[in-house]
């Protein structure tokens, strides 16, 4: 049923820190790996050895220059599915493939009735949605829901594949509608943000702002570089000649 | 967005499949113009014609067409479920209609219910197919109040123009329907250019910043994610050079309206068999020039996405 719940018991997602993401795309083939074989598997590859490489991820890490009047800076920005409150794309699905967990908030595809209309993609402003040429059905992040109820794993690994990759704890998983969790905390303390607000989709995962500069930096001016000099002499004249 | 040449011819034909039904469900349903077997036979075969080749094209560019059933459950929240439901159930009054009218030469009376009926079905699945775009907040273009009207008048005037035409070819011109396409045209001439107009000055309040949380200054993208073009860019990243968007915006008003408006003035004036003519290629031209104008609504639509690649 496309139609939302009205209320969901938790409101499971993910929380990104964009401070301490370094951009070395762990998360993103730890999702690939974990989810080719998972609940959506399998996560097609399109030519992956050819010269037009296409394919399924759930995950994908941008890179953006920030530049303010304080200076510019390098911010990696991994995207995925935010498991919206009020997730357009399972509005719009006209087979009811799409649908909202009323338990944990989570945002899934019921790929055996998934027409391939590729509505629920259009209806998504964050891109999360991508669709399966070779299956015919659109595809989308599980928020590894094939991992974090799974008895058979360590309870420690029971955290979506990206979360436990990611060597510098810049992702976080857990209850975002407890106001006493820890990751709702974790948002409180550094302003957690979510993103396109102006749309109304409310997003469940947050975004940690990149800190405020530190003036505790030490301050090494490099030395400016001296202009090459013309080389001169036969060994000069050689290098040009040669060089030509 | 990607201008798939599937949805595009497909919402093109409906339109006019649509409108030309519910012209001749009114017309026809209520005597205006008399019943005749070879007329009704070729209008109801091009107006059921163009709105089943419609929804053929459409399913074609479904990733599982053999499921295409599903799609009439979920009518409580989404607007291409509803248009699957509405298209479907116009079929039955216009089957009807169509038996009545053609067939058994009839109108008035439960003929004229049926065509009424048809005609509301080809409001309400016309409406349906302009809300299905309309809804979609990340496209800002076609979120707009603009695009519900936009679809209702063109099938309007596809419509009126194609069975002007059809009317002209069996003799029964009818100066009603000629000068009722041609305000039509003129209204959606009218409208195209104020849509236009409101989509070149829309000022999003989505930008780099809002799509990334970070606040103040500029977002520049230095690296994509991957190398080639993935699903997202191929079917929300499609962008249109300016100078090739003004020219189609040319060729678009040249075709659907200004060539269309001038072959019907003409074919008021002018008599048998030159006024046929002339409204034969007013139908011709504004079809051509709608397909231009609608691979245009898609080509100069942004979806937000598109601001992830710095686009």
């Amino acid at each position: 049923m496309t139609c939302l719940p009205s209320h969901t018991d938790k409101k499971l997602g993910l929380v990104v820190d964009l401070d301490t993401c370094v951009g070395c795309q762990a998360c993103v083939t730890a999702c690939k790996e974990w989810n080719t074989g998972g609940h959506m598997a399998p996560l097609t590859d399109i030519d992956p050895y050819g010269g037009h490489v296409d394919g399924v991820w759930f995950n994908r890490v941008h890179s953006y220059e920030h530049t303010t009047e304080l200076g510019g800076r390098t911010v990696n920005f991994p995207r995925s599915c935010l498991h919206c409150e009020t997730p357009a794309c399972v509005t719009v699905c006209p087979t009811g493939a799409s649908y909202k967990r009323a338990s944990d908030g989570i945002v899934l595809i019921d790929e055996d009735k998934c027409i391939g209309c590729k509505l629920c993609s259009w209806a998504c402003p964050y891109g999360a949605r991508e669709f399966d040429t070779d299956v015919g059905v659109m595809k989308k992040c599980t928020l590894c829901v094939d991992r974090i109820y799974n008895d058979n794993l360590a309870e420690e690994d029971r955290v979506p594949a990206c979360v436990a990759a990611c060597p510098t704890s810049a992702r976080h998983f857990g209850d975002l509608g407890d106001p006493a969790s820890a990751i709702s905390q974790l948002v409180e303390e550094r302003g957690g943000v979510a993103l396109m607000p102006e749309l109304g989709y409310k997003p469940t995962n947050r975004y940690l702002p990149p800190r405020a500069r530190s003036e505790r930096a030490a301050k090494v001016d490099a030395p400016a570089l001296e202009p090459i000099r013309a080389e001169g002499g036969f060994l000069g004249w050689i290098d040009r000649m040669l060089s030509n | 967005m990607h201008p798939a040449f599937s949805v595009v011819f497909f919402t093109t034909a409906t339109g006019a499949g649509y409108g030309l039904l519910a012209l001749l469900g009114l017309l026809g349903g209520f005597g205006v113009i008399p019943a005749d077997f070879w007329l009704g036979l070729v209008g109801m075969a091009l107006a059921l014609g163009l709105i089943a080749a419609g929804l053929l094209s459409s399913t074609g560019h479904l990733g599982r067409p053999e499921r295409a059933w599903r799609a009439f459950s979920q009518w409580r929240s989404s607007w291409l479920s509803r248009e699957g439901v509405a298209s479907v159930a116009t079929f039955i009054p216009a089957a009807l209609f169509g038996v009545g009218w053609v067939f058994l030469g009839r109108n008035g009376g439960w003929v004229a219910v049926a065509g009424l009926l048809a005609a509301a079905g080809a409001l309400v699945t016309t409406c349906t197919t302009g809300m299905i775009y309309a809804s979609l907040k990340p496209i800002a273009q076609w979120h707009s109040r603009y695009t519900l009207p936009a679809y209702l008048i063109f099938a309007a005037m596809t419509g009126s123009v194609l069975g002007n035409a059809l009317f002209q070819c069996f003799g029964a011109a009818s100066t009603t329907v000629l000068i009722g396409g041609l305000l039509a045209t003129l209204a959606g001439w009218g409208w195209k250019l104020a849509t236009w107009n409101y989509n070149d000055r829309l000022e999003i309040p989505t930008t780099a910043n809002t799509a990334t949380g970070l606040v103040g200054g500029t977002v520049r993208s230095i690296e994509w994610p991957h190398t080639e073009e993935n699903y997202l860019l191929k079917e929300m990243g499609f962008s249109i050079a300016r100078k090739h968007s003004a020219k189609l915006r040319r060729v678009t008003q040249a075709l659907a309206f200004a060539a269309p408006a001038f072959l019907l003035v003409i074919a008021f004036f002018l008599p048998w068999p030159l006024g046929v003519i002339a409204s034969v290629l007013a139908a011709l031209a504004q079809l051509t020039g709608m397909l231009v104008e609608r691979w245009l609504f898609f080509a100069e639509a942004k979806h937000t996405v598109a601001l992830y690649y710095g686009r």
